[in-house]
């Protein structure tokens, strides 16, 4: 764990799980929080589905790996993929560097509008953390 | 450690020179048949000289830390002395040099150890039906759940599918799960550090295939209501699987079989002396009750028919149990390990037996009555069996030291470090296990370091933040091995 | 009397006690509850050290060995020369009682020492990846069927009627639990070919096929491979080392992971194990590979050194989500074929395998000529053949082991349509004289029962 301070971007919603989504035009962008990567460690390898494939809010879709710890990733919104990150399986190390934004995970269509209200704002999110209510 | 260890030893490619051979062999005396066609054009394999070979992989070995240089003390590992006389055994021809497929009139002396240590290994765990098979104890545990699953569907009782598993639980215990098709579904500790049983109570029904129990826990505690939570699971018709790995704790004190345990795998590699070799072989052998020896992998020994012996100077065969759940590798399991238990339990015998779990946990709570006041034992309020935990949370807070740091450092004062970062359930873990082949003076010793480094981790923690200072290497980059995997040497 | 392996006297425990705060040691038990502690345990006496070493011998010497006696059983364990920098070097304190090198630091010669077999395995094999090993061979094969059923998310694995007798029941007690169909060796005697244009489709996962096979028939697999392939399942070639020395690697033919009993590199037979289990395949499948790898790295000081590396597909982080539950290797065994193959290096290994070949062809092609016995000289194959014999093999066996020779695998359970038939193993451990020996002797045999095949 870095002793910088972690952030939560305030542009977008997250999931319990600690994943974020963030609304570009038609998709929903997906990726893990800052505050995901920093728990994990040096990311060491993602493991991301295919163009095409549907993913089910609450559902994993992927996995991500730091040296000592693997974690599924799971969908926060129902769709179907429509773009994955590929740079990822070159330089893993993105999550890390920039979780909100290069090291964004998939895209999707979203096929259920309504399960981005479902999600926590960053205060939110934030709070529960500090709370300890989520780990 | 030798003068020569801190030198990077070439790898055995680069000391390679064209020509050069290691072994020399006989000329063909017999007449030559054409090669075939399709013989391969190249082998990249080293060349090098016997002396080559010698002194490179000596002056690796000089690179390992090992128990016959002092205390190993990681924990649910097991890592005792291991007798010489053992090793003297497996290189005798009539043990090293027999053929699996030969005559069964040809093997009698080594059915005869099998049969005899089948017997007392039922004997020692209160499981008499026993198969030496497994190759090691995540294998056992394998073996074990099928029994367990051909034992429930032998029934006709199909609609278990859930294993009940301890939060304190080693990996294997879920991963062996779910190989078996199973489901997991994970148990609390109570803090008292005891399986939860409310929780267990609520979860134990007619979907459940059995709880697997390590006992004592990964905590280094005994499980104090392990007859309660076997009658439990017993009640919902499950079976209760015992992960022997931490026996040695017990063995000779009492037996799984008479505290409620169905099933239990034992690594003759922890308990029964059998050397680590760097990670393997080990062996896994596994003891049941009466009810599931039908069930076991084969082929076990039995004793011959006395007509068949009378006929043929037989006294011992394999056989394959009746409703056998097949065979878990090929032949009959890790021989040689399974000569060194055999030895191993004929030195204690029923007058010594006892004395390994004593002296195990006098070792365990005396280094834990050591190091209570340096460190923090969440569990200290109990006395522990053959190992205890420590956490290093204290120092992380205080002086951002880790437990990762306190292993490096441990390192530098001439010994290996403990298990660390597991059991999960404890954060910043330090798991000891110092086994009953220290001795008082080497505990003091061992525990004099670890107050040092406590102090260190105060006075000057940079220190341990840069240890190991000694080793033969500095601090590895896992990061770099995991991101760009270099698994074999590039010609 | 206190006894060797624990140097604690009763003054120190004493002491001890006495620094925890307790009475008695029985103090330090009692969680245990009473009624199941101190049983009465039914074990024979201890033994002293002499004791121990008479009865080990009484033990050895009620078994025959393969110094005393000529041995022409294979079947997959095999008896070869195991120069003596192998126990020599295996049996160092510093290898055999350190533990796994989970801290690499200090474990730097264990770690070493699997990377360099792994890239042994790698060189033999001609595949990309090796890991640290698995149990043995049959295990190897069934890591390697539960690899390509995650990969191909398919539920059948095909497997040759002539794979390992034993690998085929383990590869069915590990898979026991999956949904999973393991179809081919319905019928010991159909062909590759017939098994392929049975089973073969877009539902397999993988075809497993040993080469040599368990009859020790030696084949070109190209063809068989392109056609696997072009059904997108994976092709899983399991091999015996020792005739890699001669043949073309798997990995030219097509093998997406090969499996493989590694005893023959530098293990003594020793009843059947401890052996080592190869498993080496492509770097595109190194996520599903089961059980440990060790990678290169540096140290903080730019060292090269080595650790365990991609853990996080193991049971110890992977937990319920691990592919597999293994969490040994066969370390020492590994070790033993690491110091073999240094030893005999690319010329030596290649002449081990051609003394096999000569020894082995020499012998068939004598046995041929003897009334009564056939071998298929025109199948090829190794160091392993068929006969076909005129009387039950395990007469003729019986007959032989007078002679101090230990004759062949009977075929007659698992492949009954051969008839009376003994697969015979040659190596270069057999001389010619043992070789014209097994001749005479094949020739004198006459059935006690008088019958014939």
């Amino acid at each position: 764990m870095s002793d910088k301070k972690i952030v939560y971007a305030t542009d977008r919603k997250y999931a319990e799980s600690h994943e974020w989504a963030k609304p570009e035009g038609d998709l929903v962008v997906i990726g893990i929080s800052d505050y995901a990567q920093d728990q994990l460690g040096d990311v060491v390898f993602v493991e991301l589905p295919s163009v095409g494939a549907t993913v089910s809010a609450g559902k994993t879709f992927g996995v991500v790996e730091s040296v000592k710890a693997a974690s599924d990733v799971y969908a926060p919104i129902s769709g179907a993929v429509a773009e994955i990150n590929e740079s990822l399986k070159e330089h893993p190390e993105t999550v890390n560097k920039d979780a909100f934004n290069a090291g964004w995970f998939i895209k999707v269509r979203p096929s259920n509008a309504g399960e981005m209200e479902k999600l926590f704002d960053a205060a939110t999110y934030q709070g529960k953390i500090e709370a300890g209510e989520i780990h | 450690m030798s003068i020569v260890s801190n030198k990077t030893e070439p790898l055995i490619y680069e000391l390679s020179s064209p020509g050069r051979i290691g072994a020399a062999l006989p000329d063909c005396d017999v007449p030559k048949t054409e090669l075939p066609k399709s013989a391969r054009a190249e082998l990249k394999l080293p060349e090098v000289s016997e002396v080559d070979v010698v002194r490179h992989f000596t002056r690796l070995s000089q690179k390992n830390y090992c128990v016959d240089l002092g205390i190993y003390p990681l924990g649910s590992c097991t890592m005792k002395y291991n007798p010489k006389i053992n090793e003297e055994a497996v290189k005798l021809r009539g043990f090293a040099q027999i053929h699996p497929y030969q005559d069964a009139d040809g093997t009698q002396g080594a059915l005869e150890m099998m049969y005899a240590l089948q017997t007392m290994l039922g004997e020692i765990s209160g499981l008499p039906g026993v198969t030496l098979q497994p190759a090691a104890g995540a294998q056992g545990e394998l073996t074990g759940i099928l029994v367990i699953r051909a034992y429930h569907l032998a029934r006709k009782d199909a609609k278990r599918k859930k294993v009940l598993v301890p939060d304190s639980a080693h990996g294997t215990n879920p991963a062996t799960s779910s190989m078996s098709g199973y489901a997991v579904v994970n148990i609390k500790t109570d803090a008292r550090g005891n399986i939860d049983l409310d929780e267990l109570r609520k979860l134990a029904d007619d979907a459940t295939v059995c709880l697997m129990l390590t006992n004592p826990n990964t905590l280094g505690l005994f499980e104090e209501n392990v007859q309660a939570a076997c009658q439990i699971v017993h009640d919902a018709g499950g079976l209760v699987y015992g992960d022997g790995a931490n026996l040695n704790a017990i063995v000779g004190v009492a037996r799984p079989g008479d505290y409620g345990i169905d099933v239990l795998h034992s690594n003759l590699h922890k308990t029964f002396s059998v050397p680590h070799g760097g990670g393997g072989p080990g062996a896994g052998p596994v003891m049941v009750r009466d009810f599931l020896a039908p069930f076991l992998p084969g082929p076990i020994v039995v004793k011959a028919r006395p007509e068949r012996s009378r006929r043929k100077g037989k006294r011992y065969a394999f056989a394959m149990p009746k409703k056998s759940v097949g065979r878990v590798k090929s032949f009959y399991g890790n021989f040689l390990a399974l000569v060194r238990a055999y030895v191993y339990i004929r030195a204690f015998g029923k007058e010594h037996l006892r004395e390994i779990a004593e002296n195990a946990v006098i070792n365990a709570n005396y280094l834990l009555a050591r190091l209570r006041d340096t460190y923090s034992a969440p569990y200290g309020f109990r006395r522990c069996k053959h190992e205890f935990v420590l956490t290093g949370t204290p120092f992380k807070e205080k002086y951002g030291v880790n437990t990762l740091d306190i292993a490096k450092r441990i390192q530098d004062y001439g010994y290996y470090p403990p298990t660390v970062y597991f059991p999960l359930t404890v954060p910043e873990c330090l798991m000891i296990e110092p086994t009953e082949t220290q001795s008082k003076e080497s505990l003091d010793e061992f525990a004099d370091a670890l107050i040092k480094i406590a102090e260190e981790a105060r006075t000057n923690p940079q220190l341990l933040h840069d240890a190991p200072h000694d080793a033969p290497v500095t601090r590895l980059d896992e990061v770099k091995a995991a991101r760009e995997p270099v698994l074999r040497y590039k010609h | 009397m206190p006894h060797p392996y624990i140097p604690n006297t009763d003054a120190d425990r004493a002491a001890m006690l006495n620094a925890i705060g307790v009475q008695s040691a029985d103090e330090l038990f009692a969680d245990i509850s009473a009624d199941v502690r101190d049983p009465k345990i039914n074990l024979p006496r201890a033994l002293s050290e002499l004791e121990l070493s008479r009865e080990i011998a009484r033990l050895t010497l009620q078994n025959a060995n393969l110094v005393e006696n000529a041995c022409f059983l294979g079947a997959g364990a095999y008896n070869h020369f195991i120069p003596a920098t192998v126990p020599h070097l295996i049996f160092r304190t510093e290898f055999y009682t350190a533990y796994t090198p989970y801290q690499p630091e200090i474990s730097q010669g264990t770690l070493q020492t699997i990377f360099e077999y792994q890239s042994m395995i790698c060189d033999l094999t001609g595949m990309e990846l090796a890991n640290a090993s698995h149990y043995d061979g049959a295990t190897a094969a069934a890591e390697g069927a539960i690899l390509a059923i995650n990969h191909t998310h398919r539920d059948k694995v095909i497997v040759c009627p002539t794979l390992h007798p034993e690998y085929r029941a383990t590869l069915r007690t590990y898979l026991v639990g999956q949904d999973v169909e393991i179809v081919g060796d319905e019928d010991p005697s159909a062909t590759f070919d017939q098994v392929l244009d049975k089973h073969l489709d877009d539902k397999t996962a993988c075809v497993i096929v040993a080469n040599p096979d368990f009859l020790g028939q030696v084949r070109d697999l190209k063809a068989a491979a392109d056609r696997i392939h072009a059904q997108g399942a994976l092709f899983i070639v399991s091999a015996y080392p020792i005739s890699l020395g001669l043949y073309q690697p798997p990995a030219e033919y097509g093998a997406d992971v090969v499996v493989g009993e590694g005893q023959s590199l530098g293990n003594p037979i020793a009843f059947g194990g401890p052996y080592l289990g190869i498993f080496a395949t492509k770097m595109e499948f190194v996520r599903r590979t089961a059980g440990r790898l060790i990678g290169q790295t540096t140290d903080t000081k730019g060292r090269r050194g080595f650790v365990l590396t991609l853990t996080t597909r193991e049971q110890h982080i992977r937990r319920e989500k691990a592919t597999s539950n293994i969490c040994t290797n066969q370390a020492l065994n590994a070790l033993a074929a690491c110091v073999y193959l240094s030893t005999l290096g690319k010329t030596g290994l290649r002449q081990v395998a051609e003394l096999c070949y000569h020894k082995a062809h020499y012998a068939a092609k004598k046995i041929n000529r003897l009334p009564g016995y056939r071998v298929d000289l025109k199948k090829e194959f190794f160091n392993e053949f068929v006969v076909e014999c005129p009387h039950p093999v395990a007469e003729i066996n019986a007959t032989l082991r007078e002679k101090k020779i230990i004759g062949g695998y009977d075929l007659a359970k698992e492949y009954p349509h051969l008839g009376n038939a003994m697969l015979i193993a040659v190596t270069e451990m057999n001389t010619k004289e043992q070789i014209d020996a097994l001749v005479d002797a094949l020739a004198q045999v006459k059935s006690k029962k008088g019958k014939r095949a």
